[in-house]
């Protein structure tokens, strides 16, 4: 889809094809769609809102490899009305598109660094372009290292791609709880952090994950001694129209639509400290 | 007298505001003002000149609204009512998109059939509005992504500004520097000067094509006494005004105090209605509703005005955001007098008082600043 187009009707859909529906977890599926007439450019980071006819729309970060611009990939949790009736689409089926928006991971400002990525949940699909990004410029790019924490083994987000990630970066994995058969980490990703006594000097963090995991990873990031500018989180919030428009997403002076939705944690440090801003 | 200048003021009698309105229907504006609708002072398309408030007035209060005769025939005679000119410019609902599901199981967007845009003249604006109405340009105009809609109506919006010369007792523009005095962005401004011996207004114009207009009425040069008389109804307006908002170091003073204990109290006291964001001339807040039609085929997006009071405005994935009442209120003052600042570089209110007028209990904003202060003052200090 095009600039132009947003820019002449920024609330208007383009649909998509579903090419496939995958399964990722119980609850938790990934919609990869074909860009049939034009590429569609992201970086990653940035997010698309997805509508599905007649029931509304979400906000969605993009989980596919920001190279491939002939597919647009999405990995979602069914966790409300419209998440559900995305669920319910098939191969062959539409969805529509409008983006992409909001700005990106620092990967220019990572070349030459080490990079941690701390990821929860489902924080882990709007890193998966970054990481793409990390492997096919690996020469960029000093150590990288991602720290992955889920809820439980069966909560773990593409785990097969996991593990081929492990040849090439370092991959920690921990859950927070597990039954016998897990032989993995139990704990918190913070505690993985203090595992790794990564030399923190030339290092960049990306974040992402639950607000409250984000805010004590960043903490502990700090405590090892990296400073709160180096560290980058991604921010969620309601949006309706994703271009600054609609005043939903406000975060203090922020807009997460235009602002962010990645932020270094020196800038929204003191309002991640305030209940209910 | 034949000529005039730019920003020349001349005199014009009561009976020439009848030639201005033709004057401008005959250029293709749609003429909107005040007229009196449901017990107060509204804005409107108007025809004739009768349909404006005509020797009516209005008392407030905080939470407190009631319209009455002045006693004369005052065409501007009143200070603001519920409307502001947003209404026209953002309307409160608005289809955004529509589309048709195809018979391949795709969907397509059917294009509106591209209707004549309004232009629209504003009458009576007073200066606290053209400030609200500069601050949505910024809002809606000076960005990547525009309003399309709110940017037409804008690029030609003939703009009759009246001097306030009755200011409401909510009012507090003058603490905010958004008036009463009107100071830019209009085509013609107005001074209406009236006692028991005449009516006769004063008129400035602020643009080519406000000078073109009064070109087209009656005038004749002022006299000192006439510039006096528009001082005096400035003065007046401003003497008018008891309420005031400190906006000494505003921005720093509320950022540093989201824990300050006096937000407990709009706890007990706001209800969370929304009255005060949809009355605000400068609350942009918006949602989006997606329908479909019976048989599920034809979908319709519409854009509808929302509020940061609602429990919906901060809903994600698992509970709101802002659950508290306190919270809410919270984020609509600091967002209105301090992040707007960040945003805009303007702040977010232009002191017109609607919020406190139409307030159901009567919450009031500057005595909320002041009791931020005091609070701030006494958490660092001990009580008095």
């Amino acid at each position: 889809m095009s600039l132009q187009a947003l820019l002449n009707n920024p609330m208007e859909p383009t649909p998509f094809r579903i090419l496939s529906v995958k399964r990722e977890l119980h609850d938790c599926f990934t919609l990869t769609l074909a860009c049939e007439q034009i590429p569609f450019h992201f970086a990653p980071g940035q997010f698309n809102m997805l509508y599905v006819f007649g029931h509304g729309e979400v906000p969605i970060s993009m989980s596919g490899n920001p190279n491939q611009s002939d597919l647009l990939v999405h990995t979602i949790r069914n966790v409300g009305s419209v998440t559900a009736a995305l669920q319910q689409l098939r191969e062959g089926d539409f969805v529509g598109i409008r983006g992409p928006f909001g700005n990106s991971w620092p990967l220019s400002e990572a070349k030459g660094k080490d990079i941690i990525m701390l990821a929860g949940g489902l924080g882990l699909a709007p890193l998966r372009p970054a990481i793409y990004h990390i492997l096919e410029n690996q020469t960029h790019y000093k150590n990288t290292t991602l720290c992955y924490g889920a809820r439980n083994p069966e909560a773990i987000l593409f785990f097969d791609e996991l593990e081929q990630w492990a040849h090439r970066i370092t991959v920690e994995l921990t859950v927070d709880s597990a039954g016998p058969g897990w032989s993995g980490h139990v704990g918190v990703i913070t505690d993985r952090l203090q595992q790794q006594a990564i030399a923190l000097t030339n290092t960049i963090a990306f974040v992402c994950g639950p607000e409250i995991m984000m805010r004590y990873s960043a903490y502990a990031l700090i405590d090892n001694g990296l400073s709160a500018d180096r560290i980058y989180i991604s921010m969620e919030r309601n949006m309706k129209c994703a271009v600054g428009l609609c005043g939903r997403c406000q975060f203090g002076p922020y807009f997460i639509c235009q602002d962010g939705p990645v932020f270094s944690f020196d800038k929204v440090e003191r309002l991640l400290k305030i209940r209910e801003a | 007298m034949s000529q005039i200048n730019f920003l020349q003021k001349v005199r014009i009698d009561r009976a020439q505001i009848d030639t201005l309105f033709p004057s401008l229907k005959k250029r293709g504006y749609s003429l909107i003002g005040p007229k009196i609708s449901d017990g107060a002072i509204i804005y409107d398309y108007l025809d004739s000149i009768e349909e404006l408030p005509i020797g009516w007035t209005d008392e407030q209060e905080a939470g407190t609204y009631r319209i009455k005769q002045r006693g004369d025939q005052a065409l501007f005679g009143y200070s603001l009512g519920p409307h502001s000119w947003k209404k026209f410019l953002f309307p409160a609902r608005k289809k955004v998109w529509q589309g048709q599901k195809t018979s391949d199981g795709n969907f397509k967007t059917i294009q509106e059939i591209a209707t004549q845009s309004q232009r629209f003249a504003f009458i009576g604006v007073r200066a606290c509005e053209l400030h609200a109405i500069h601050i949505q340009d910024q809002v809606f105009m000076n960005k990547q992504y525009q309003d399309a809609e709110y940017t037409h109506k804008r690029t030609d919006n003939f703009i009759v500004a009246v001097n306030c010369g009755q200011a409401g007792k909510t009012c507090f523009c003058s603490s905010l520097n958004t008036g009463p005095k009107v100071s830019q962005g209009y085509d013609l401004v107005l001074t209406e000067i009236i006692d028991d011996a005449t009516h006769y207004f004063v008129v400035e114009s602020g643009s080519e094509r406000g000078l073109e207009v009064l070109h087209e009425l009656s005038f004749e040069s002022v006299s000192n006494s006439d510039l006096e008389a528009v001082e005096r109804c400035i003065e007046n307006a401003i003497g008018q005004m008891s309420r005031a908002i400190d906006t000494t170091d505003i921005k720093e003073f509320l950022y540093r105090n989201y824990d300050n204990k006096r937000w407990q109290e709009l706890e007990k006291r706001c209800l969370t209605c929304a009255n005060c964001t949809m009355v605000c001339p400068t609350c942009f807040c918006s949602k989006v509703e997606d329908t479909t039609d019976l048989t599920g085929d034809y979908a319709e997006r519409w854009q509808t005005w929302d509020s940061c009071f609602t429990m919906d405005f901060s809903y994600i994935h698992g509970g709101s955001v802002r659950v508290s009442t306190q919270s809410r209120y919270r984020q609509w003052l600091v967002h209105k007098l301090a992040s707007w600042i960040d945003q805009f570089g303007t702040s977010g209110c232009v002191g017109c008082g609607r919020c406190i007028t139409w307030c159901p209990v009567g919450i009031d904003l500057t005595e909320e600043v002041k009791a931020l202060r005091l609070a701030e003052w006494e958490a660092i200090n001990g009580k008095s």
